[in-house]
């Protein structure tokens, strides 16, 4: 039974269709059009720097709020019955399987000129332009990934023993010292995995500027898809620049979790 | 301070559901844009009638039970290898095997696109249904490998060989036992093979060639930059359809757990 053959069809499909696809990518990093050894194309893809750091920036912004956003709610719904629990995280689940489009189509909705928060804001006298422009795509971004950072953060923080927190109460801790010293530290695992799941999609997302940002706010997710189809070289000079940086970021990340592991 | 809370949830909930809900809602406007004009259930007509919809719905469905179900049989098999491996060489794998979930969804699309697009040129072909199927079975099968591989660690061997010492054959063993143990893993698997495969639309947006529609790319062609009111009542049936399937699951579970507190 301790056979490994039936590995192999599954790494030959990984050499096919993981490993050729980066290699291409690698190759047409380093290729000009005719096919020659070149640094043009990423040359080229540093030209975008602007939307490289633009792009984190957003992406950097919208992990904040969800976390903000989320980390009481997944302390609230740790310690509530677990009937309970069950319902308000099936309502969680529940927007996260409507297609990403539709989510982003419907701030698009929401936020129209003459859309129905425009209209309510003008009766109360206030005239401001909602969509088309970067506080939208945060809004669009954080609307995505919310559930992404509630659940891993729950999932983690409904393993916490309750007793540590009482204990900590007991020996005089008030809230706030209790949530630095028990629940965040204990909390960390979670807080990573969402931070992931939140920051790298995010971060490579394409169409939400697209739909939400205006001209200025195209993210780099939508510089490959404009670029791709036109210029292959630098379009793939730019997919390795995210894919490296994302590995880094991930494992930057990981140090962290284990350094954390390690401590407590 | 519980009842802070309680508001606390609920306004994260209403930020969660308050855009779904004004797409059901402007879903029934007689109208095309966002100002009330009364009620109609023509563009729920109209999406019946659009022969290019019920089309996308048919291809994203077949393409989810094909890539599912291919991917399940693949990353089992590939699964219960890997088991067997040791050291680097599993390492090596399954980091290999991770690499489309870590890697973001653009790059994957765009490597993916340039084979295709090269392979193409060689063979003669061009991108459609099966350069789709091929990617969908790509990302599917690292989730099913990472959800059978757990139960793997956990399952007993001497089980198997008991088996074998009763009387079947290995293949019977095999049948009985092991994937018998493993099936939960399969079956997490599967789904989210699934649901990962109906959901998807940046892969399957760069390898779909220029005739093949999936309802993401049905939805993405309607939604951008114009407002469509027959996505608004597709979005409407969508959630209809998530609501009851996530019910359903949980009356299930409740089900399933009542059922094990009598047995215990």
């Amino acid at each position: 039974m301790r056979l490994k053959r039936p590995t192999i069809p599954y790494i030959i499909w990984m050499a096919v269709f993981t490993v050729i696809p980066i290699v291409l990518i690698l190759l047409y990093s380093f290729t000009d059009r005719t096919g020659s050894f070149s640094f043009e194309p990423l040359v080229k893809a540093v030209g975008y720097t602007n939307v490289f750091l633009n792009s984190i920036w957003i992406a950097f912004i919208s992990t904040v709020i969800c976390l903000v956003l989320s980390y009481p709610l997944a302390y609230f719904m740790s310690r509530l019955k677990r009937s309970t629990q069950n319902l308000i995280t099936m309502l969680i689940m529940i927007p996260m399987w409507m297609n990403f489009l539709l989510r982003i189509y419907a701030w698009v909705t929401l936020l129209q000129n003459n859309g129905p928060i425009d209209t309510m804001l003008s009766l109360l006298g206030i005239h401001t332009q909602l969509i088309g422009n970067q506080g939208a795509v945060i809004v669009g971004m954080v609307y995505e990934y919310l559930p992404f950072m509630v659940l891993p953060l729950y999932t983690v923080m409904s393993k916490i023993d309750y007793q540590l927190i009482e204990a900590s109460e007991d020996l005089g801790a008030n809230m706030f010292v209790t949530m630095r010293k028990v629940v965040i530290p204990l909390s960390v695992p979670g807080i990573i995995s969402g931070v992931t799941m939140v920051f790298v999609p995010s971060a490579s997302t394409f169409l939400v500027a697209q739909y939400l940002g205006g001209t200025n706010d195209i993210m780099i997710g939508d510089v490959i898809d404009k670029i791709f189809w036109s210029d292959r070289n630098t379009g793939s000079a730019i997919a390795l620049i995210l894919m490296v940086a994302i590995l880094f970021f991930l494992i930057i990340l990981n140090f962290f979790g284990d350094e954390e592991a390690i401590a407590t | 301070m519980k009842k802070l809370w309680k508001i606390y949830t609920a306004i994260i909930l209403f930020f969660m559901y308050m855009p779904i809900i004004v797409l059901i809602f402007f879903s029934f406007n007689d109208g095309k844009t966002t100002v009330w004009k009364g009620f109609t259930l023509r563009w729920y007509t109209d999406l019946f009638k659009d022969k290019m919809i019920i089309n996308a719905l048919w291809n994203t469905l077949l393409i989810a039970v094909l890539a599912s179900v291919i991917a399940t049989i693949l990353g089992t098999a590939a699964a219960i290898g890997i088991n067997n491996f040791t050291g680097k060489k599993r390492v090596l794998i399954q980091n290999a095997s991770n690499l489309p979930i870590l890697s973001p969804d653009v790059v994957t699309g765009v490597s993916l696109m340039l084979m295709f697009t090269i392979a193409g040129v060689a063979f003669h072909f061009q991108m459609g249904f099966w350069t789709v199927l091929l990617a969908h079975i790509s990302f599917c099968v690292p989730y099913v490998v990472l959800s059978v591989i757990p139960r793997l660690r956990h399952m007993d061997y001497s089980a198997y060989e008991a088996a074998l010492d009763l009387g079947c054959n290995q293949w019977q063993a095999f049948r009985k036992v092991v994937i018998h143990e493993l099936m939960p893993g399969i079956f997490t698997g599967f789904l989210l093979s699934f649901t990962y495969s109906l959901d998807d639309f940046v892969i399957t947006y760069f390898t779909r060639g220029s005739s093949f529609q999936t309802l993401p790319i049905q939805i993405y062609t309607m939604t951008h930059q114009r407002i469509s009111p027959k996505v608004n009542a597709l979005s409407a049936l969508l959630f209809a359809a998530i609501v009851v399937i996530m019910v359903l699951i949980n009356i299930k579970d409740r089900r399933a757990e009542k059922r094990q507190g009598v047995r215990d």
